[in-house]
């Protein structure tokens, strides 16, 4: 068609331009949100970071003996959701690919991913009204006969509104990503190593081990971490369902529960005022931060297995 | 230990299709037997019924009787998870877990339903099988690297040893060479002639010479047209298949005239 010495100017038509043109636009808006985002919770964190902050809950020496706690409940409450949540994942995943008829199946699939649009307003009622009254009586059982082990010592919470309440709510919550994207990378499992199990005697479970879960596995541990940013995040629910202290303790049934940044800027910012705003974006920074180096190694383990686009 | 297999009569679908009509035949223990034929003629239909790998494709059935040395492989309370340890299969592509090392791919099947191996009986067996397999001596040194960092011929023979390993009675091969190089096909062709001694070995081919140089009897399947089922023509001694067959469609094949 055209050789390499004349080099005519290409033609791009109207439409192509004007593609690429709103693309780059849209592209660039996402980074200027982002950065926008970052300059604005610095800015106001700073501010945070040697404040006076004895007038907050819990009269807190500075600032990072405030967010201790709040930094731990969120990371502890998410990682109990992540313990719940991915072995059920990937029961029901392996369930819908590997052992349900395809009409079950593909009802099942279905109904979960309707679970993952119910807004957690409603998974906050839900916890409140139906779940926290329902493990009580579980939970008194526990702290009296596992009592034990310290994480179960009592004295057991009356209400039923503690952190592995919360953990159960997010785990509801989180489960439906997890189990969509497990459900993926098990069904892209090779039929070529799924016949060489079977062929070699396997039965259903023995080629599951052998072939789906091995070939699964940093598919699953990518599902997992998007998961776990999730709850990192998750506010209304934790807000509604626990009635928070400011403690570290990995104790799941008693009152005394830690609470997450999320949910402890949603319940104390109508009322802040002065440098107490402050600490609150700051304590959100601190929550930017941890989420985005659960992303970053989530992005990480995703990109080692890019076949499995489905993570993104 | 190999073993004989009749066949009676036997008919398999896919659903409503019936891919494979009819097909009555008896292959002998410690023999090579070939099955030839165009493709979508029904051979790799027909050999996983051999050892009920069929069933795992949804709506596959069979009617008829396979008899592994007088017992019905399709009798009832005859579990088909135990029918394929005595009947082993390779396929056309190697397959060996990419997750496994060279020596976990050949304990794969032994290891199975939690039976227990001491150590020394494990390197045992490694040996025995890969020896088995003729890649003893290319793999002896990695045997704790990934089988999958083998190339095609030697993965091949990886999942010979991890066949062989759980000594089955007989060894079924789909085009077990189609994906490889003329010289591992050689190594392979050797090696089943070693396996004979101990096996009863049906093949799947494509490769008339091969069928030639490797078999001991030939059968000939044939379809009279796409949607039709599949049947065997022909099943006879490999010479007499290909110097003088009885029917016209089997020289037709064998000397090339189509397929
Ligand atoms: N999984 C399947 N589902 C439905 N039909 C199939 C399946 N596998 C093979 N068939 C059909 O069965 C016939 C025989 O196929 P196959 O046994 O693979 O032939 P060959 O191995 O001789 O090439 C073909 O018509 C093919 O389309
Ligand atoms: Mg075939």
């Amino acid at each position: 068609m055209t050789t390499q010495t004349e080099r005519p100017k290409p033609v791009i038509r109207l439409g192509d331009r004007v593609f690429a043109r709103s693309t780059l636009i849209a592209g660039s808006l996402i980074l200027v949100a982002l950065a926008a985002v970052a300059i604005f919770l610095i800015v106001e964190a700073i501010p945070a970071l040697g404040a006076d902050t004895t007038e907050l809950k819990g009269s807190p020496s500075n600032f990072w003996t405030y967010v201790g706690p709040l930094a731990f409940g969120t990371v502890w409450a998410a990682f109990l959701a992540l313990l719940i949540a991915v072995p059920l994942a990937v029961g029901i995943a392996l369930f819908i690919s590997h052992y349900a008829p395809r009409r079950l199946a593909q009802g099942l699939a279905y109904v979960i991913d309707l679970l993952a649009a119910v807004p957690s307003v409603v998974f906050g009622l839900w916890g409140i009204k139906v779940l926290a009254p329902a493990v009580q009586p579980v939970y008194a059982w526990l702290t009296d006969n596992l009592g034990w082990i310290p994480i179960f010592s009592g004295p057991v919470s009356g209400t039923g509104r503690t952190i592995l309440t919360v953990a159960i709510v997010l785990a509801v919550m989180i489960l439906p990503i997890i189990t969509a994207m497990a459900r993926e990378v098990f069904l892209q499992t090779p039929k070529l190593h799924e016949e060489a199990a079977l062929a070699l005697g396997a039965t259903r479970w023995e080629m599951v081990k052998m072939a789906v879960l091995p070939f699964g596995r940093s598919g699953l541990v990518s599902a997992s971490i998007l998961g776990l940013g999730r709850a990192l995040g998750e506010t209304m629910a934790v807000a509604m369902v626990l009635s928070p202290s400011t403690v570290i303790s990995f104790v799941l049934l008693q009152s005394e529960n830690p609470n997450t940044i999320a949910s402890n800027i949603a319940l104390n910012f109508p009322e802040a005022h002065g440098t107490g705003v402050n600490v609150l974006i700051a304590t959100g920074l601190i929550l930017f931060v941890i989420t985005f180096a659960v992303n970053f190694i989530a992005r990480a383990i995703v990109a080692r297995r890019k076949e499995f686009s489905g993570a993104n | 230990m190999s073993k004989r297999i009749e066949v009676r009569d036997l008919n398999v679908y896919y659903s409503k299709f019936r891919a494979v009509e009819g097909v009555s035949l008896t292959i002998e223990p410690r023999s090579i037997t070939a099955f030839i034929g165009p493709s979508g003629c029904g051979k790799s239909t027909f050999l996983r019924t051999l050892n009920r790998m069929h069933e795992v494709i949804p709506g596959a059935r069979v009617e008829g009787e396979v008899l592994i040395d007088g017992d019905d492989l399709y009798g009832p309370g005859v579990d088909p998870v135990l029918v394929r340890r005595q009947v082993g299969m390779v396929f056309q592509r190697p397959n060996p877990f990419p997750t496994m090392s060279i020596k976990e791919n050949v304990l794969a099947g032994v290891k199975l339903n939690n039976r227990r191996i001491s150590k020394s009986d494990a390197d045992d067996l490694v040996e025995k099988s890969l020896r088995g397999a003729n890649l003893w001596n290319e793999v002896k040194d990695r045997l704790d690297r990934p089988g999958s960092g083998l190339s095609g011929g030697q993965q091949q023979r990886l999942c010979i040893a991890r066949a062989i390993a759980v000594s089955p009675d007989i060894l079924l091969m789909d085009e077990p060479c189609s994906a490889l190089d003329p010289i591992s096909t050689l190594a392979i062709e050797d090696l089943m002639e070693e396996l004979k001694k101990e096996y009863t070995i049906v093949i799947v081919t494509h490769n008339m010479q091969q069928a030639s140089r490797v078999s001991d009897k030939t059968a000939f399947f044939n379809i009279a047209g796409t949607g039709q089922p599949g049947k065997l023509i022909e099943y006879d001694d490999t010479n007499t298949i290909f110097t003088q067959p009885n029917v016209q469609a089997t020289e037709d094949y064998v000397s090339g005239r189509f397929g």
